[in-house]
């Protein structure tokens, strides 16, 4: 009698709105788990109604869920099909962003590039992604500064668009797996420079770039860019109002804040961007926590972007007509 | 080292539960302690197995004496609450997690039986946050996390494993760090999230979440529970969804809520008692968190079976979760519209 009852108290079934609509779990060999819907099936459509047919697909496989982002969020479908279009209309258009050196990017396997910064806003970062993914049909994954990953809808489009933040364990992470890797030491100091000091470049932060390079054993392949200096002429910082947004900088350019909005819109300067022969860092690889080989081969790629910007200068005529 | 006396603590949740069963099912494991201040799990009460219930508070002393006189050799501290998946009584969460934890640790260290320590701790302990890196591995030392969340006492026990370490360094110490857990048959704070019918989101965050399927959460403590490696793995199922597309996957409708309204909308859903809510939760919601698992595949030889978009689907379809937006819906609009079947 006793027994029964124990017996019964152990199988008390739990008021469990949760639990009771689940089924249990069965043990066995891998679920392949069942589609959520069948696949529909390819049937290549032409002409409009082929146009009409792509966009609905990627409609429903957006609005389903039905795509694949890697572990750090890229998202290459929406990369190409809503992120880059509007970015390669300024790359074309506004800023006649003219391309050397291209080949010096690896076809395959992972690099990093390294260029310098400028412009008050990281337009520069946003058309080398256009120049790389035109030229050699690359995806760039830049690592940008924590600000960026902090900041609603900025962070999540970053993400989604391959970008990740600045920091070894990420970047190593995807040299590893053969990808290109774009980093701009300079960071805040170098995009937020004052007009005066346009093309000097800054401090190339503690080289962390170069030690993350010579751990992968990956070339580094320096990059100048000549003409984003001119979109925002920074003539002023409001230090305190910076202060007060948290924001690494406040500009006052000729249009802003003098014409609100307006003067967001970017001069329509005339680019040159210009990929160098890479530099490889193999030779160095047992010295990869050496700092005097890093702090060399920093200064080393720093003088060949620096040399390289007054050589373009030098050539360039008018900033805005090229 | 087979382990030939295990003491699985905690199996009155799921996880403690299932492994004790599962351990007892392994004919090279002699006995099987199960200890919990409550009833063993419902699902595996009634299973004929040989697992030895014992009702006990590891928080008490005579924890000391099971371990010593049942002679255990293996150690499984699967107790430890770290997402606990409705509304919860924190200051009792704590104490059983940290208290419990040291007394449970003091009991082993007197036992010279004790060969083996497996501590099952969570990815909590990275916290989240933006200047965290994106793939999260062992090396990194967990940060400073906020005082009061349940993430931080995962921490304190870690702490705790490791100083036990340094003491007894003839035990060979595993702590696990499970992602997220989800699964037809599992309640976690997760699974009781994608069941809402209008999911709260962080307005302009979209974080990256990877989950564990909760068989592979059994199979890979089975593995260090029984496997002469130690170490500190973390566990995770592969590739990893982002949370609009998981709230999409599941036919759930996105309520982007702003920044700074969530701790109120997180206070709502507590005070129904629907979902916890807690501040790491929804620091969570706002960044994400993604685990780098080579050590478990190199090391612990590990290989989870479902990846976390199979993980998910197979909660969507276990649970019974009826869309809310249903995709075959979407499907033969875009049909009728293009025309073509």
């Amino acid at each position: 009698m006793k027994v029964t009852r124990v017996q019964q108290q152990a199988q008390v079934i739990p008021l469990d709105r949760a639990e009771r609509q689940r089924k249990p779990t069965q043990e066995g060999p891998p679920v392949e788990p069942t589609p959520l819907r069948p696949p529909p099936s390819e049937e290549p459509a032409t002409g409009l109604r082929g146009v009409v047919a792509d966009a609905l697909g990627f409609a429903r496989r957006r609005l389903s869920g039905d795509y694949t982002v890697d572990q750090f969020g890229f998202d290459p479908e929406l990369t190409d099909a809503v992120l880059l279009p509007p970015l390669r209309a300024v790359y074309r258009k506004w800023f006649r962003v003219e391309v050397t050196g291209a080949e010096n990017l690896p076809a395959s396997g992972g690099a990093l590039v390294v260029s310098n910064h400028s412009g008050t806003l990281p337009w520069d970062a946003l058309m080398t992604a256009v120049a790389v993914k035109d030229n050699r049909d690359r995806y760039l994954r830049m690592l940008g500064a924590d600000l960026v990953f902090q900041t609603p809808l900025l962070g999540a489009l970053a993400r989604k668009s391959g970008q990740t933040l600045a920091c070894n364990p990420d970047a190593e992470h995807l040299l590893r797996s053969g990808e290109l890797v774009g980093v701009w030491p300079e960071g805040f100091k170098g995009v937020g420079k004052p007009f005066a000091d346009r093309y000097k470049l800054q401090r190339f932060g503690r080289g962390g770039f170069v030690s993350a390079a010579l751990r992968t054993g990956v070339p580094i392949v320096p990059c100048s860019i000549v003409g984003a200096e001119e979109i925002y002429p920074k003539i002023a910082d409001l230090k305190p109002l910076a202060r007060l947004l948290g924001l690494p900088y406040f500009p006052i350019t000729p249009f802003f804040p003098l014409l609100g909005p307006l003067g967001l819109v970017p001069l329509p300067s005339k680019w040159h961007i210009h990929f160098g022969p890479p530099v490889s860092t193999e030779e160095h690889a047992a010295a990869e926590d050496d700092p005097a080989v890093v702090f060399a081969l920093t200064d080393q790629i720093r003088e060949t972007i620096q040399q390289t910007l007054y050589r373009m200068l030098n050539q360039r005529g008018n900033p805005f007509l090229g | 080292m087979t382990p030939r006396t295990v003491l699985v603590t905690g199996v009155g949740g799921y996880l403690g539960g299932h492994l004790a069963a599962r351990l007892a099912a392994n004919p090279a494991i002699d006995r099987v302690l199960g200890v919990d201040t409550v009833g063993p799990y419902r699902a595996v009460a009634g299973l004929p197995g040989r697992v030895e219930f014992v009702r006990a508070d590891i928080r008490n002393p005579l924890i000391a004496k099971v371990i010593t006189s049942a002679e255990v050799d293996t150690v499984v501290h699967a107790s430890l609450t770290a997402n606990p998946p409705g509304p919860s009584r924190r200051s009792a969460v704590k104490e059983m997690n940290v208290i419990g934890a040291m007394q449970l640790l003091a009991a082993c260290q007197r036992a010279p039986s004790v060969r083996k320590l497996v501590i099952k701790s969570t990815a909590a302990v990275y916290g989240a946050g933006a200047r965290l890196p994106a793939v999260l591995t062992e090396d990194g030392p967990p940060r400073e996390l906020s005082s009061s969340g349940y993430a931080k006492d995962a921490v304190e026990v870690e702490g705790y494993a490791r100083a036990f370490a340094r003491r007894r360094q003839d035990v060979e110490v595993t702590v696990v760090r499970l992602s997220n857990l989800i699964g037809p048959s599992v309640d976690t704070v997760l699974t009781r999230y994608f069941a809402l019918p209008v999911v709260p989101t962080v307005l302009g965050y979209d974080p990256r979440i990877q989950l564990l399927h909760s068989e592979d959460a059994l199979a890979v403590l089975e593995r260090a529970a029984t496997s002469p490696v130690s170490g500190v793995f973390n566990a995770g199922g592969d590739g990893v969804l982002l949370l609009s597309q998981a709230i999409r996957r599941a036919g759930r409708v996105p309520f982007p809520v702003p920044r700074a309204a969530m701790p109120t909308a997180g206070r709502l859903l507590r005070g129904a008692r629907v979902v916890d809510f807690s501040a790491d939760h929804v620091r969570y919601l706002n960044h994400g968190r993604v685990l780098d698992t080579t050590r478990l595949r190199t090391v612990l030889g590990f290989t989870p079976r479902w990846t976390t978009r199979q993980a998910f689907d197979d909660y969507v379809h276990g649970s019974g979760l009826r869309p809310v937006l249903d995709p075959t819906v979407i499907e033969r609009l875009e049909r009728r519209l293009v025309g073509t079947r």
